[in-house]
């Protein structure tokens, strides 16, 4: 069987949709810079840096989301471990970025501070070709996207999957964690990378450079839910997710869910590492932790919230549960992490569709009683007319299947 | 070597007889300075008088009982106060002793001194007792030679001749008569301490163009000697290393018995089993507050009742997250995880309001520390060897649990074929709660364990949770066995890697095995034989 | 269901915009000064953090009640970074230009102070650093109350080599593997360098965060011990990992006296959850042991055991006071003593009077902060573990020493000798 991999990006959109997009667009890379740059402090409408660096993180881990959404909602593919990939990501760019700094670190010295206290004297080979943008945003995808191709290879062929791959997947960003703790890894250990100068020639913390910065996520944004649209539309998403709901009856008909598996692992892993690159300049530090296992988790739980399987909710997720997250331990500190765990529980046992899916039963509910209203009006105006049929069948919502996963 | 010819002649002073005399008061003032040299002069001083006066005050000392009372250095013996120059009650006692401090070399001088002093006395256990003292830090050999001559003529004990026999040779090193050493040197060569050894390696040492030791049969006899006693180190340090990999092993079994348990009958990864052994630990921590206030003469017996109150207390909050999360997700092991997740974070955020975010204190109690000494380089420690046998308890009641008792066949049936199980009569949702809860005892009881030899805390459970899949993960389901091998295999090749590269890479390579591993056997090392598809 | 999937998202941009908006603080009082507490109160560094928010917030209320600075009461804005380093960079962002404090007294680990930095430095804060730590670092943003490794690490180490302290050849550096032990220990190589310690009688091991089986270790220790010279541990174990570290030294037969430990990571705070026993005897080096005894230090104890009660305190009878709660301390009065010399509490001129401000410290001590270099001169205190968790001080220094943020013994530093 061939692998159908037919990126059609120009299907799936219709033109009103298409407006939609451009008006994104431009309220990003128009409306946003000018309310940052151009009105006064005091303006109410006006956009602080704090506001413009918190909404460009959570744009940051919206990409992250919707990628995990791919592969879990779409793919039945639990992954605690996507964290890492983001993290990767993060590092390659950051990389760029350290070099950067150039000699205006406290050392005044040819590499980064964290080697000149560890007694380097110079760059270790796979810091070679770090001065290039290009090259540092070629590894933060290149990277990721290795690591998760061999990984899943050797996974995925030997057919692992549900707990046990959700294990696996702990045990690798766990590993790699401690591997990146270690300051002779060379990636600065647990200070990570930080006190950022400059991207391309511009000043990191210039007003400009953070517009600029917020216009990409945007875009990144606004490009993997149409690159995940189109996925999901074409045949690969329909094999994809007839995988995800019995994986052993799509392969006695002949699919080798490897090759399904694979890709959609991969692409989201490259997402994950681009979006981990842009999150690097807003937020000016990467560190092991961002590897952590919590820290995955908490990317599940940000699709949960949002919607398994909708692409949009994880978007609302990850803006739910971060924008709580900030609110809580400005408020009230102690109650955070009661509010974390309680929403896994809540959501995975009363809401398992999420948020998208709540919203889709109001909608499918209002519907209903629009119709039943309708129908109720045309009976009661036509008396003698035979009864019209109840309701239209409109309770199958789209995409979101059985509960295989 | 001026302190140690003052302590020789004072013990041949006694060994001729005691006299009384106060203790002279430039030494009370010595001692009371604030000064560390006129402290160590008068520590000095003290050795030199040898009276029953010094002994006394020295061995107060030694205890931290000395302190200064207004313009007096007086002796603080339980209730009582005695003056320090003589020894005789002073009624009323003083207010407010302010102690004197020593610090580590003086507290060494002090002991030195004391065990010279002692290794003539008439009490066996008290030379028994110089002896080893002396043994641990000799000091100044050769002064101490004539000592230990004079010592071994007068022994009879079995126990404490071939001590003094020891002192003896290591003393003879520095001698100058070559044949005292040569004979010194095969005495020593018996030895398996690697403080002998320490002792014999200047012999053969270089300083510039000569050797250390001018006679040759000298040096060619200590080259003998090390050789050997590096040939039982190795054994000894072998044999530490294993019984490091065997304990951390064990550590790793409690922790992951239950969660093989709970995983082989409900298929679920519970994500909440380290908050378990949390719930365990803080069990013990609960009971050695409760012994500390009611029965505080029993409170080294508090761990003997944590076990059963750890057991049913997290066995009881394992059975309520089952009843009340999990049983609602069957068949859904994806979201299990996720809420049981949820629950992690819940219980710990609890155990930081309800007992601070601080770590507690869990003491080891007297019976448990310490340790035993097998060879000169091999301590077991007491904490370590009691969990050992505690895991190994642990194990054997689980397997007779599950195969002699009803309510294991029942587990074991469900863990095998739970539709057919269901279908012959066996009540599934019974049993689920109860090995859920007999998992989550388990992991209580793990957290007993853990509570003597790591940190008490919220987040202790984190750290626990990686290691405790790994192993469910590496043994496989169903049987026992899979976790015993898994359990102990993990911990003794984590032991001897960490020797050879440390504790981060180590741990990274273990991973990175078990990554590997499961890719070739899937099912782990133990699996159920049988047909079944996924 | 794609024009209304992308409406979504743009109203969850403008909404998400709007809130932001709302979120910023516009009023503020105008007869305060808002003072920022920059403190972890959860997660792992939540254990030493928390003292110094309490010790922040009490020495707060005593400058209140004299009246204030500069007439006005001081508003404490308190945070919790909950110990997430790229959050300590958002709580700075947000104290700086959300709440407009005038001053934050805040972090603990290097890794915290490195994220806020670049904060601290575009928005031309003042941020006041408590904790030891190891220095090659001189920002105009901070001014650092903690020790410099001079004020900490060298004169232990001299301490372990002298007579008094039992003579030491041979050293064990033990660390974790993050910036501060590293740093250290490579300072302390080359000062046992400088005073002839050979390479051979030196051991450097690092264990990451969180360890806590330290059997290999301490078996390494002995054997590395027992080969004949007298061998004294240097030990910047982090936090939580001391205590398994010292159980299992206890319980190996490792006595204080025949190869002493000294930490610097470990106070009066991280003894309170051990059984002390086993440690009798090992050392420790800081600039303030609560059990030093003069008027300032039983006022300042009884103060916080004070607070304590008032404030319910989890186990308030028998909270204790450390060094870095000393220097939050000394840190909010000399700050306040500047802005009443300058007479405004505006950055530039508060730093400019920061300069040569002096305090009488409950160390005993009238510390001094030195006109160039932000950071107080500080005596040094050695102390032994007693049985109950208090240190009995065997050494103390005569006087202040002034630091050295640039150790002299790290080549490169050789510029910056006179800061």
């Amino acid at each position: 069987m061939r692998t159908p991999v037919s990126v059609k990006l120009v299907a799936g959109l219709g033109p009103r949709g298409w407006l939609a997009v451009a008006a994104v667009f431009v309220a990003a890379w128009v409306l946003v810079p000018l309310a940052h740059l151009m009105l006064p402090e005091s303006h109410p409408l006006h956009i602080s840096t704090y506001a413009i660096t918190l909404i460009g993180k959570i744009l940051c881990y919206a990409v992250v989301a919707v990628a995990m959404d791919l592969i879990w909602g779409f793919g039945g593919i639990l992954s605690l471990g996507h964290g890492l990939f983001f993290a990767l990501g993060g590092y390659s760019f950051g990389m760029y970025l350290m070099r950067q700094i150039g000699r205006d670190g406290s050392y005044g010295a040819d590499i980064p501070d964290f080697m000149v206290f560890l007694d380097w004297k110079e760059l270790p080979w796979y810091w070679s070709g770090t001065d290039s943008f290009l090259w540092c945003l070629l590894l933060a995808v290149a990277v990721p996207g290795a690591i998760a191709w061999i990984f899943g290879y050797f996974a995925f062929r030997s057919r692992i999957k549900g707990v046990y791959f959700s294990i696996i997947t702990q045990a690798m960003t766990y590993a790699a964690m401690l591997f990146f703790f270690r300051n002779e890894t060379g990636f600065g250990g647990n200070n990570g990378f930080t006190d950022f100068k400059r991207i391309l020639g511009y000043s990191i913390t210039a007003p400009e450079t953070r517009v600029v910065l917020f216009g990409l996520s945007v875009t990144l944004l606004l490009g993997t839910l149409i690159l995940g649209k189109a996925l999901i539309a074409s045949k690969f998403g329909r094999v994809l997710t007839a995988i995800r709901d019995a994986e052993n009856r799509v392969m006695f008909i002949g699919y080798n869910p490897l090759h399904y598996k694979l890709f959609i692992w991969t692409v989201s892993a490259m997402l994950c590492g681009l979006a981990g690159a842009l999150y690097v300049p807003q937020v000016g530090i990467i560190n092991p932790s961002e590897m952590s296992v919590a820290n995955s988790i908490e990317i599940a739980i940000w699709v949960a919230v949002g919607g398994r399987g909708t692409l949009v909710g994880p978007i609302f997720g990850a803006g739910i549960v971060n924008l709580s997250k900030t609110w809580f331990t400005t408020s009230f500190p102690e109650y955070w992490l009661f509010f974390l765990g309680l929403l896994f529980i809540l959501v995975t046992l009363y809401l398992p569709e999420g948020v998208a899916g709540l919203w889709a039963k109001i909608k499918a509910r209002r519907a209903e009683k629009a119709a039943l209203a309708a129908a109720r009006a045309e009976a009661a105006a036509v008396p003698a007319a035979p009864r019209t049929p109840a309701a239209p069948d409109s309770k199958i919502p789209n995409g979101t299947a059985a509960k295989g996963a | 070597m001026k302190r140690l010819l003052l302590i020789l002649s004072l013990a041949i002073g006694l060994g001729a007889g005691a006299v009384r005399a106060d203790v002279a008061p430039e030494v009370l003032k010595g001692l009371a300075s604030e000064d560390f040299d006129a402290k160590q002069g008068a520590v000095a001083a003290l050795a030199e008088a040898g009276d029953a006066d010094a002994a006394r005050l020295l061995k107060a000392l030694s205890d931290d009982a000395v302190a200064v009372a207004g313009d007096k250095l007086v002796i603080v013996a339980g209730e009582q106060v005695l003056d320090a120059a003589n020894g005789k009650q002073l009624k009323p006692a003083p207010a407010s002793p302010d102690s004197i401090s020593l610090n580590n070399s003086l507290r060494q001088q002090v002991d030195g001194a004391l065990a010279a002093l002692r290794l003539l006395s008439i009490d066996k256990a008290e030379r028994l007792a110089a002896a080893k003292a002396l043994l641990a830090d000799m000091g100044d050999g050769a002064a101490l030679l004539p000592l230990f001559d004079k010592a071994l003529k007068q022994e009879q004990d079995g126990d404490i001749k071939p001590i003094l026999v020891q002192l003896q040779a290591q003393a003879s090193l520095a001698s100058p008569d070559a044949a005292l050493r040569l004979q010194a040197v095969q005495t020593l060569g018996q030895s398996s301490s690697p403080a002998v050894k320490a002792l014999l390696l200047p012999l053969i040492e270089k300083q510039g163009d000569t050797f250390a030791e001018p006679d040759e049969k000298v040096r060619l006899a200590a080259q003998t000697a090390i050789k050997a006693i590096d040939g039982r180190l190795v054994w000894s340090d072998m044999a530490g290393q294993v019984f490091t990999g065997i304990s951390l092993g064990s550590i790793l079994l409690l922790a992951a018995l239950g969660l093989a348990i709970t995983y082989g009958v409900m298929g679920v990864i519970n994500m909440a089993h380290g908050e378990l052994l949390m719930v365990g630990a803080y069990s013990a921590y609960a009971m050695q507050a409760l012994f500390r206030s009611r029965f505080p003469d029993f409170v080294d017996y508090y761990v003997v009742a944590a076990v059963p109150v750890a057991f049913f207390v997290a066995a009881a909050v394992g059975m309520l997250m089952e009843r009340t999360v999990i049983r609602h997700l069957y068949g859904r092991p994806l979201e299990t995880l996720l809420a049981t997740w949820g629950l992690s974070l819940v219980l710990i955020q609890a155990a930081r309001l309800l007992f601070g975010a601080q770590n507690v204190e869990v003491a080891n109690p007297a019976w448990m520390s310490g340790g035993v000494q097998l060879a000169e380089n091999l301590s077991l420690p007491w904490n370590r060897l009691v969990i050992v046998a505690f895991s190994g308890f642990v194990l054997l009641v689980v397997w007779l649990l599950m195969n002699k008792t009803r309510l294991g066949m029942f587990v074991r049936a469900v863990t095998q074929n739970r539709p057919m199980a269901g279908c012959v009569g066996v009540p599934t949702a019974r049993i689920d709660t109860l090995a859920f809860g007999i998992g989550s005892g388990i992991a209580g009881l793990g957290g007993v364990a853990l509570s003597q030899i790591a940190n008490v805390g919220p987040d202790m459970g984190q750290g626990y949770i990686v290691d405790s899949f790994m192993v469910v993960v590496l043994g496989g389901v169903g049987q026992l066995a899979g976790a015993v091998w898994a359990a102990l295999g993990l911990g003794v090749v984590t032991k001897f890697l960490e020797g050879w590269a440390g504790a981060v890479i180590a741990k990274i390579l273990v991973l990175v095995f078990i990554i590997i591993f499961i890719q070739k056997r899937p099912q782990g090392l133990f699996a159920l034989k049988g047909r079944f598809v996924d | 269901m794609q024009n209304r999937r992308s409406f979504l998202k743009a109203a969850v941009i403008s909404a998400s915009i709007a809130a932001m908006g709302g979120i910023a603080s516009s009023a503020y009082a105008a007869d305060t000064i808002k003072v920022g507490i920059l403190h972890s109160l959860s997660g792992t560094m939540a254990i030493s953090e928390t003292a110094l928010k309490e010790t922040a917030l009490m020495t707060i209320e005593e400058i209140n009640a004299k009246g204030g600075v500069l007439g006005k009461k001081l508003e404490p804005v308190v945070v919790d970074p909950a110990s997430d380093w790229p959050k300590f960079a958002e709580k700075a962002r947000q104290l700086l230009s959300q709440d407009k404090v005038a001053v934050t007294f805040g972090c603990w680990t290097s890794v915290s102070r490195k994220s806020v930095l670049p904060v601290y430095k575009e928005l031309n804060g003042l941020l006041f650093y408590p904790v030891q730590y190891e220095g090659e670092e001189l920002e105009k943003n901070v001014f650092y109350t903690g020790a410099a490794p001079n004020q900490q690490a060298i004169p232990a180490v001299e301490y372990l080599m002298s007579k008094e302290g039992g003579a030491a050849k041979r050293f064990v550096l033990l660390g974790t593997d993050y910036v501060y032990p590293r740093t250290t220990n490579k300072i302390l190589r080359a000062f046992l360098k400088s005073k002839g310690v050979a390479d051979a009688d030196i051991m450097e091991e690092y264990t990451p965060f969180g360890h806590s089986d330290y059997q290999t270790i301490i078996a390494k220790i002995k054997k590395f011990a027992g080969e004949g010279k007298k061998t004294a541990v240097i030990s910047t174990i982090n936090g939580d990992s001391n205590v398994p570290f010292y159980k299992e030294l206890g319980n190996a037969g490792l006595k204080a006296k025949d190869v002493p430990v000294v930490a610097f990571s470990v106070g009066e705070e991280e003894l309170r959850g051990v059984d002390a026993k086993p440690l009798v005897g090992h050392l420790a080096a800081w600039n303030y042991f609560m059990s030093v005894k003069n008027p300032d230090n039983d006022k300042f104890i009884k103060m916080y055991r004070d607070w304590a009660k008032k404030a319910k305190l989890p186990k308030a009878d028998t909270v204790v006071t450390n060094d870095p709660m000393e220097a939050t301390y000394v840190g909010i009065h000399m700050w306040a003593q500047a802005v009443e010399k300058a007479k405004s509490t505006d950055t530039d001129k508060v730093i400019a009077a920061m300069g040569g401000q002096t305090f009488k410290a409950p160390s005993g001590f009238t510390l001094k902060m030195d006109e160039t270099n932000h950071h107080l001169h500080k005596p040094v205190f050695i102390g032994e573990i007693k049985a109950d968790g208090q240190f009995n001080v065997v050494w103390k220094t005569k006087g202040p020493i002034r630091a050295q943020p640039w150790s002299p013994y790290i080549p490169g530093n050789e510029s910056k000798q006179k800061l």
